[in-house]
């Protein structure tokens, strides 16, 4: 551990220093690095999971964990994106000219740093003493190797493919306007060799990798390899999550000349913004209608069918509605709607579908109910549609419990859809035998306009409108008096806005300023109005280091200043 | 909109009296004819294989349930008698209780407990109470549950005379174990006052005062206080109330020790109650629903694979494997319009006969069908392809076939187990469903796996040898293959020549005798000579008798093996009766939802087949849609994300796609859109669960999956 640590550094300080000392090394147990080819080999052939196409796809390559990375990366990555217009993103010498020519480094400089680079990910992998020996030979393979490639001028890399998938521009000084407020320095350093990475490596290399690792894997040392990545992983996620600090830069939308959009004009806009791709959604879409059939007999064979995949499914769902359903007693559930929740379903079932007067005493008593109803007539046919059964409201222990006996009825047939990437994850063994779902993969690609249209769901530009209509709301019903003092406390408020420190305006200042707007006559009626904003959240206090009293407003600036705007035009 | 559930309900006139099935199974063109007879040869078949499964578990659970139920009859037998045993007994206020083990699977333990009620209530008692974790998070709700179901439950021995009793029950009379005992006093008075009449009319299979049976079905999902409070109280009234508990455990006995404090558990006098594991349960299923011609329908090797490893590696669940079993045969007489033919042979023929046109065709294109049209002579080729009728006369042959194959397959694959299952390390594997899907995938005897078991065999011991013959003996003599006359007969000779070998045997000793004279030599050198010619003559040594006979019944085997072991896929028409479409079922019984929702957000064109969207590796054009460019982006990040330089990156993105429709008059336009089909992006990416907002700084969201890719 501490070793490698100590190493870490120095190698950081000084590559060159640390390649020399390898070699040192290698002179002595020379012969053992043959043994060690076989690591190599294996490396490469563990690292080359095909990521495209979905079955084949490994746990760990999916979502593996966090690596720290520099806020700067999206920013080159966008940039890449632009620059290769419809064609592949990893970095090619032909395509970016102006990358290369960028970088003042000779081929040999490359070389070093792809060698630190590569040093550095497999140290970080390797952070046991036991292991760290092999992953030495590791790297004196690749030097050899790469000594070798550099004299040929070709560069055929045996870099895992997923490390050189790592995408990362050459330029790490060119770096936006942005401040950064908070650093991890130390671990910086590192990041910056990581940049000057895979330009080397040309565009022909993932044939050729694949080529030359093709030497069959012995078992055992797969499996260990396996295991290495393994607590590689629990590694990265503890340095993902050691520092507390995160670097990110402080620009914030403020600072845009852009105004937020509301609810209406974002729809205008999106429906001015032409659907990418329409024609190949449709077909999509055509080929999941062709299912709507299949889908009604295995409903009446006991299964109920659960849609997943990317896109809205509620457009599909209502058409399977209007086709197939149309003759039928169906209920429809909106999951995505904020306020839905179980009682809701089960009283339109009660109240509308068996047209019950009466209420119940909890939702246990009114599924028994149910569940007798359509024990006993078994005439009783009802079909539920749930769009977003994940939803915030819905995938709650005890909602999902009463849903899965209610589709386990025989008479009841459920067909839901799922969006969450950890939906499945509601569910247990005894929930899914309930269910008994039969999966279906309906990705859509239409976007979830419907289900991201709450408030609630929309965190960007939207945060604003709803606080500021409920603020105008509360304060319309105060005294005028009242309105002066909210006023007055967020326009201090605005006026620091820039001060990121700032803790709220003190009591007794306000307390004084309220006097001199003749606005209060004693601090006790201030304290009064002071209650009553606090009673409808309109205030927050909190008490400073001194133990004096600071008020705020927990509204964010921009509906602040729409709100003194309204104002303004009101009075 | 204030409302999230809307209900449509049909005017009644349009609504249909019943919806017919049957109607979705033929909306495809290709299968115009036949699919009612389809639809109604799947049903029945599969209520077949229904009602066979509920045997099987009802057979596999009798002898459970016979000792439970004689447990329960030993438990308060003195009660009945009224003796002062009993009372002595019960100053230690002991509840018998059945600990019952289930195992893991819990989804099957449904129906096991709803055939265990049944029988107590056919067999001990009418009062049963069967009671879950999730009814009962307190002491209170537990009462409740359980003085409902067991006063309900008195209502159908008593039948409809003391209605005005059943208005009282349930809530109005508080939930304590004084009034379940007055309830308990007043029922069992009055049968005893009714016995008389009652003697007549219910069978006397209730005793005088049966006891009160309350089910735990999943035991451990209790709280722990309000299984020890329930058990405490009810302790103290155990004088007045015969109770017995079943708990239903799915891990360990030892789950009991570990919830329950030992004075709570001293108050249980515990009885443990084995139940059959999963693992026999699904080979006894296997055995009766897939190695058997009883059912026309066959799976495939990899749509076996499939159940069984969904069986294996995700639930133990016998439940899900019929599920999945199911929806084979929905899905095989679904998608296959021949599936008409999967039926009794005799049926089938029949079928043959009324075949249209179209479905001929169907035949024809067959691929097994064509190797074997192939096959044949040219004159014959031209006949089955142009003559409907000589098809189908060939076909019927063909199918008489495929019938007998089964039959013999059956056979032969169950006396090969019977010599691989008792191989050391079990090269082809120890249960006959893995020698199954062996023999399915190819043939088998071109595998590594059977030549070493069969080098295995042939060093088998004599008495091993002779009682696995036996077993085949039996094994053939039982089927109802006919061609099996002649190999009973040679199997039976080869049990003969054991037997003379016997009696053989001293012959044999007399050459060992040779073998200790060179004993008594003792000189060196001789002894050296002799040994050498000894092993010399071992060497060219012909085999002993023994070892001659078992070659030849190895080889026999064998011979039998590579007769009757084809793979299924090798047989003509096998379309007709094989399943093998695994890929489907594990699309819908094991979906990866996550995979899905990566490939779509990674590779778009593996689901829009644009060219614009082609690219190779990993990586992604900068046409896709918005969503996969943000979520592109955002892979790039940290923990925490800044929405204005995630908005700059990507509207760089997407102004170089669609750099050469961009105007400068209407850039400022141009601008809001790609604003706002950023903010419909990242509010898609929070929906999906990739994105939350974040307090820790403004205008920022939390990252919450892991970086990679």
């Amino acid at each position: 551990g501490i070793k490698v640590r100590k190493d870490k550094t120095q190698l950081t300080v000084s590559v060159k220093r640390f390649v020399k000392k390898l070699e040192n090394i290698s002179d002595d147990e020379a012969q053992e690095i043959l043994e060690e080819k076989n690591y190599v080999a294996a490396l490469g052939i563990c690292a080359q999971d095909p990521t495209g196409n979905g079955s084949s796809v490994s746990g760990g390559e999916v979502y593996s964990f966090q690596t720290p990375k520099r806020s700067s990366k999206m920013a080159e990555l966008a940039s890449e994106l632009a620059q290769t217009p419809g064609q592949s993103v990893a970095p090619d010498h032909s395509e970016c000219p102006e990358k290369t020519a960028k970088t003042p480094q000779t081929s040999s400089n490359f070389l070093w740093a792809e060698i630190a680079w590569k040093y550095n990910l497999i140290l970080l992998s390797a952070r046991q003493k036991a292991v760290l020996r092999s992953y030495m030979f590791l790297l004196l393979m690749l030097v050899f190797s790469l000594l070798l490639q550099s004299r040929k001028k070709e560069f055929v890399s045996t870099t895992p493919y997923r490390l050189r998938r790592r995408i990362a521009a050459p330029d790490p000084y060119l770096e936006s306007e942005s401040e950064y407020s908070a650093s991890c320095s130390e671990e910086e350093d590192e990041e910056d060799q990581k940049e000057i990475s895979t330009v080397l490596s040309g565009r022909k290399t993932p044939a050729k990798t694949k080529a030359a690792s093709t030497p069959p894997p012995r078992n055992a040392l797969v499996k260990k390899i396996k295991e290495d990545k393994m607590s590689n992983l629990v590694e990265e996620y503890f340095e993902a999550h050691s520092s507390s600090k995160v670097l990110t830069s402080d620009r914030t939308l403020q600072k845009l000349r852009k105004r937020r959009l509301n609810q209406q004009t974002l729809h205008d806009l999106l429906r001015k913004a032409p659907l990418a791709y329409a024609a190949e959604i449709k077909e999509l879409n055509q080929q999941h209608e062709s299912l709507f059939s299949k889908w009604m007999l295995q409903l009446h064979l006991g299964f109920n069918i659960v849609l997943y995949g990317l896109g809205s499914k509620r457009d599909l769902l209502e058409k399977f509605r209007t086709s197939v359903l149309q003759s039928s007693v169906h209920l429809v559930v909106n999951g995505y709607f904020p306020s839905i929740t179980v009682r809701s379903i089960l009283n339109s079932i009660t109240e509308e579908v068996l047209e019950h007067i009466g209420t119940f005493r909890s939702p246990l008593d009114q599924l028994e109910f149910i569940i007798k109803r359509f024990k006993e007539d078994s005439s009783l046919e009802l079909y539920v549609l749930i769009h977003n059964l994940d939803s915030q409201m819905l995938r709650g222990e005890r909602s999902q419990q009463i849903l899965a006996q209610l589709s386990s009825l025989p008479s009841i047939y459920i067909i839901a859809s799922i969006d969450h990437i950890n939906a499945p994850l509601m569910w247990d063994q005894a929930k899914l035998s309930l269910y008994n779902w039969l999966w279906y993969e309906t990705t859509t690609f239409s976007p979830y306009v419907e289900e991201t249209s709450y408030e609630n769901s929309l965190l960007v530009q939207q945060s604003g409108s709803l606080a500021l209509s409920s603020l105008m709301h509360v304060l319309r019903s105060l005294t005028l008096n009242a309105r002066g003092i909210f006023r007055l406390l967020a326009q201090y408020q605005l006026d620091n806005k820039d001060n990121p420190s700032y803790p709220g305006l003190s009591f007794q200042d306000f307390y004084q300023q309220c006097r001199e707007a003749f606005l209060v006559n004693s601090d006790l009626t201030l304290r009064a109005q002071l209650t009553e904003f606090r009673d409808h959240k309109l205030i927050r206090t909190k008490r400073g280091a001194d133990g004096v009293e600071y008020l705020l407003i927990p509204v964010d600036d921009s509906t602040l200043t729409d709100f003194l705007e309204k104002e303004d035009e009101d009075v | 909109m204030s409302k999230g559930c809307f209900v449509f309900k049909p005017s009644p006139k349009k609504r249909r009296v019943s919806y017919r099935t049957v109607s979705d199974f033929g909306e495809r063109k290709d299968d115009s004819e036949d699919t009612e007879l389809r639809f109604v040869t799947c049903q029945s078949l599969w209520n077949q294989i229904k009602s066979e499964t509920e045997q099987i578990q009802e057979d596999l659970n009798k002898q459970l349930f016979d000792n439970l139920v004689n447990f329960l009859r030993r438990s308060h037998s003195e009660f009945q008698e009224k003796t002062t045993e009993w009372t002595h007994r019960m100053k230690y206020r002991e509840i018998p209780t059945a600990a019952l083990v289930l195992g893991v699977n819990v989804t099957d333990h449904n129906l096991t407990f709803r055939s265990l009620s049944e029988v107590l209530q056919n067999n001990v008692t009418p009062y049963v109470a069967l009671l879950e974790a999730k009814d009962c998070p307190g002491i209170k709700n537990l009462m409740q549950k359980l003085m409902g179901q067991l006063m309900n439950c008195c209502i159908d021995v008593d039948s409809l005379e003391d209605e005005d009793y059943v208005q009282v029950s349930q809530n109005r009379i508080r939930c304590s174990m004084t009034s379940l005992v007055n309830w308990y006093d007043n029922v069992t008075k009055k049968t005893d006052s009714e016995t008389p009449r009652k003697k007549r009319t219910s069978s006397p299979r209730h005793w005088q005062s049966p006891p009160v049976v309350v089910i735990f079905k999943d035991m451990e999902s209790f709280t722990t206080k309000v299984l020890q409070d329930f058990i405490v109280i009810s302790s103290q009234h155990i004088r007045e109330l015969p109770l017995v508990l079943i708990f239903g455990i799915a891990t360990s006995p030892m789950i009991i020790h570990s919830l329950l404090p030992h004075s709570v558990s001293s108050l249980l006098c515990i009885e443990l109650f084995q139940s059959l594991s999963c693992k026999e349960h699904l080979s006894t299923i296997i055995d009766k629903l897939i190695l058997t011609a009883q059912f026309p329908f066959k799976l495939g090797e990899k749509v076996l694979q499939v159940l069984i490893n969904i069986f294996l590696y995700h639930d133990f669940s016998v439940q899900n494997f019929i599920k999945g079993f199911q929806l084979c045969i929905v899905e095989h007489f679904y998608s296959q319009p021949l599936s008409v033919l999967c039926c009794q042979l005799v049926d089938a023929k029949k079928r043959v006969n009324s075949l249209s046109h179209d479905q001929c065709e169907n035949i024809r294109r067959l691929p097994s069908f064509r190797r074997y049209v192939e096959s044949q002579i040219s004159e014959k080729q031209i006949a089955l392809l142009t003559a409907d009728s000589f098809l189908k006369e060939t076909i019927q042959k063909l199918l008489e076939d495929l019938y007998v194959y089964h039959e013999n397959y059956l056979s032969v694959l169950r006396c090969l187990h019977v010599f691989t299952s008792s191989l050391p390390k079990y090269p082809l594997g120890k249960q006959i469903r893995e020698l199954h899907c062996a023999c399915l995938e190819n043939r088998v005897w071109e595998t590594e796996e059977y030549e070493s078991s069969l080098q295995l065999a042939r060093m088998l011991n004599k008495s091993d040898l002779v009682t696995m013959l036996q077993q085949c003996v039996e094994i053939f003599v039982s089927s109802s293959g006919k061609e099996f006359d002649e190999t009973v007969e040679k199997l039976k000779e080869f049990l003969t020549q054991f037997q003379k070998l016997e009696e053989a045997f001293q012959e044999r000793d007399v050459s060992v005798s040779s073998q200790k004279e060179l004993q008594k030599k003792t000189d060196l050198y001789h002894l050296q000579k002799t040994l050498l010619e000894l092993k010399e003559s071992r060497r060219s040594k012909k085999l002993t008798k023994f070892e001659m006979l078992r070659f030849e019944v190895v080889d026999y085997i064998d011979s039998l093996v590579r007769n009757y072991l084809v793979p299924a896929d090798h047989k003509t028409l096998h379309e007709i009766i094989y399943f093998n479409t695994a890929s489907v079922l594990r699309e819908h019984l094991n979906a990866a939802p996550r995979i899905a929702l990566h490939t779509a957000l990674n590779n778009p064109y593996s689901y829009l087949k644009n060219q614009a969207l082609k690219s190779d590796g990993g990586s992604i054009s900068n046409k896709a849609p918005d969503v996969c460019i943000a979520y592109k982006l955002h892979l790039e990040c940290g923990r925490l994300i800044n929405l204005v330089d995630w908005l700059e990156a990507f509207s760089t993105v997407v102004m170089a796609a669609d750099k050469p429709n961009a105007d400068e008059a209407s850039s400022d336009q141009v601008d809001d859109i790609i604003h706002a089909r950023f903010i419909r992006a990242v509010s898609e990416l929070e929906l999906l669960g990739f994105i939350k907002p974040s307090k820790q700084k403004t205008d920022h969201v939390a990252r919450l999956t892991w970086g990679g890719c």
